[in-house]
């Protein structure tokens, strides 16, 4: 793998995160995190798509008008989120039903569009291909993170599996309840940006008030 | 009719597609910094939801139920599994259309929402009230039973979903407005705290969850 590939692919990791930095495609992010095992599934859904949905906008970016790009786009997209859809309810349909309206609002998931916007209608099918299963994987890492929060700390388990044995099963940790709760994502979110900010001083925001400062006498 | 202003109540406050579902997030953090904008988009949302949503009813009703064909001879076609290619179609279409009316006869309008028009396709709370619409029991979610609508309860909600997530996000805005003369930790600037104070201002909204109607 040639170096800017890997840099395609490695790059929305941390660098240039779709959730942290990009603020792209948050809805889900907030709504399917309550388990490790439903974020995990709603993960990879979404690196299938993003990834498939690159490659063919990018094959076809040459015969796309550009006015009606967006409709194109959309009718790909749609069509690929149909088959993930349709597969998880075959599959794993337990999962597709707490995911429920969610898989379908990948199509609205601003990662995919702003992909193929962004990259896909001017790379070769390859290149955009691993740009979207790299912006896949940042999603799906923030995802992940979020979950393993929620989960560990809300319920007690991760994957179902139980790691802190809660009080309601005879065990000593009280389950934190705000956490299974959908804001605390937002919390969560938040001090995982404030996190990777301080980590990388880059990605800090310019405030846009200065508070101005009295000089000292 | 108290059906439908219980239904409409519900929508704005119990279950808010910006603070329940998180849906729309996007633009939310993206386009509340400002009241005036944040207004201009709200209302371009609703109008856009309310036309979307009964539009997608009749698509519903009369093309992709199960026997929705029997009038074209086809009594035992299921289509429903195309629902979102020609949900996204309606919105992406109606969309373009709105823009172009509103180009050719309220061009003061237009320029004050031209921006944010063409973001609307994409925003998921469009896609997502569709979608709730017609959110079955077979189809499972996590948080309602059988929603069946007919046309003018599709009507309804649309306009008090819309209406939902422009006071979601004028709200927002609001805040923000006054955040940004607050002293905030350095890495917390900007994307950070709002993400906090949007997790308060949900907090807030779920006050409204235990209200039945």
């Amino acid at each position: 793998m040639s170096q800017t590939r890997k840099k395609l692919l490695v790059d929305p990791l941390v660098d240039n995160n779709p959730i942290a930095l990009q603020v792209l495609g948050i809805c889900s992010a907030l709504a399917v995190t309550s388990s490790l095992k439903v974020a995990f599934v709603m993960a990879l859904a979404v690196i299938v798509v993003t990834g498939f949905s690159s490659f063919f906008i990018s094959l076809l970016r040459n015969y796309i008008p550009t006015s009606i790009r967006i409709i194109v786009q959309m009718t790909i997209i749609a069509s690929l989120v149909i088959v993930v859809d349709q597969l998880l309810k075959a599959y794993a349909y337990e999962i597709s039903k707490t995911l429920s309206v969610f898989v379908g609002l990948i199509i609205t998931n601003c990662i995919v569009m702003g992909r193929a916007e962004a990259f896909a209608m001017k790379n070769t099918p390859i290149d955009s291909f691993i740009d979207g299963v790299g912006n896949g994987l940042g999603y799906g890492l923030l995802l992940m993170c979020v979950g393993v929060v929620r989960e560990l700390f809300g319920a007690g388990s991760l994957f179902g599996i139980v790691i802190l044995n809660p009080v309601g099963d005879g065990g000593w940790y009280v389950p934190n309840g705000l956490l299974l709760l959908p804001p605390s994502a937002f919390f969560i979110i938040g001090f995982l940006i404030w996190g990777l900010r301080v980590w990388k001083k880059s990605q800090v925001e310019d405030p846009e008030f200065k508070i101005q400062t009295v000089e000292d006498h | 009719m108290e059906a439908l202003i219980s239904l409409a109540v519900k929508a704005i406050f119990v279950e808010n597609l910006a603070l329940s579902f998180f849906l729309g997030m996007c633009t939310f953090i993206a386009v509340s910094k400002k009241i005036t904008t944040a207004i201009g988009l709200g209302i371009s949302v609703m109008v856009v939801q309310s036309i979307t949503v009964p539009a997608n009813n009749l698509i519903l009703t009369y093309l992709l139920k199960p026997g929705a064909l029997s009038w074209a001879g086809f009594p035992d076609v299921d289509l429903t599994f195309l629902g979102l290619i020609s949900y996204i179609g309606v919105i992406a279409a109606l969309v373009q259309i709105l823009e172009m009316i509103l180009d050719k006869y309220f061009p003061p309008l237009y320029n004050a929402l031209g921006i944010f028009l063409p973001l609307i396709t994409v925003n998921c709370a469009i896609l997502g009230g569709s979608l709730f619409m017609v959110e079955r029991d077979y189809n499972g979610s996590l948080f309602m039973v059988e929603r069946d609508y007919n046309f003018s309860e599709a009507l309804t909600y649309g306009i008090s979903s819309g209406f939902g997530w422009a006071l979601a996000i004028t709200a927002m805005a609001g805040v923000r407005e006054k955040l940004k003369y607050s002293d905030i930790p350095e890495g917390l600037q900007g994307l950070g705290i709002t993400f906090i104070t949007a997790g308060l201002m949900a907090m807030a909204f779920m006050c409204f969850s235990g209200v039945k109607l």
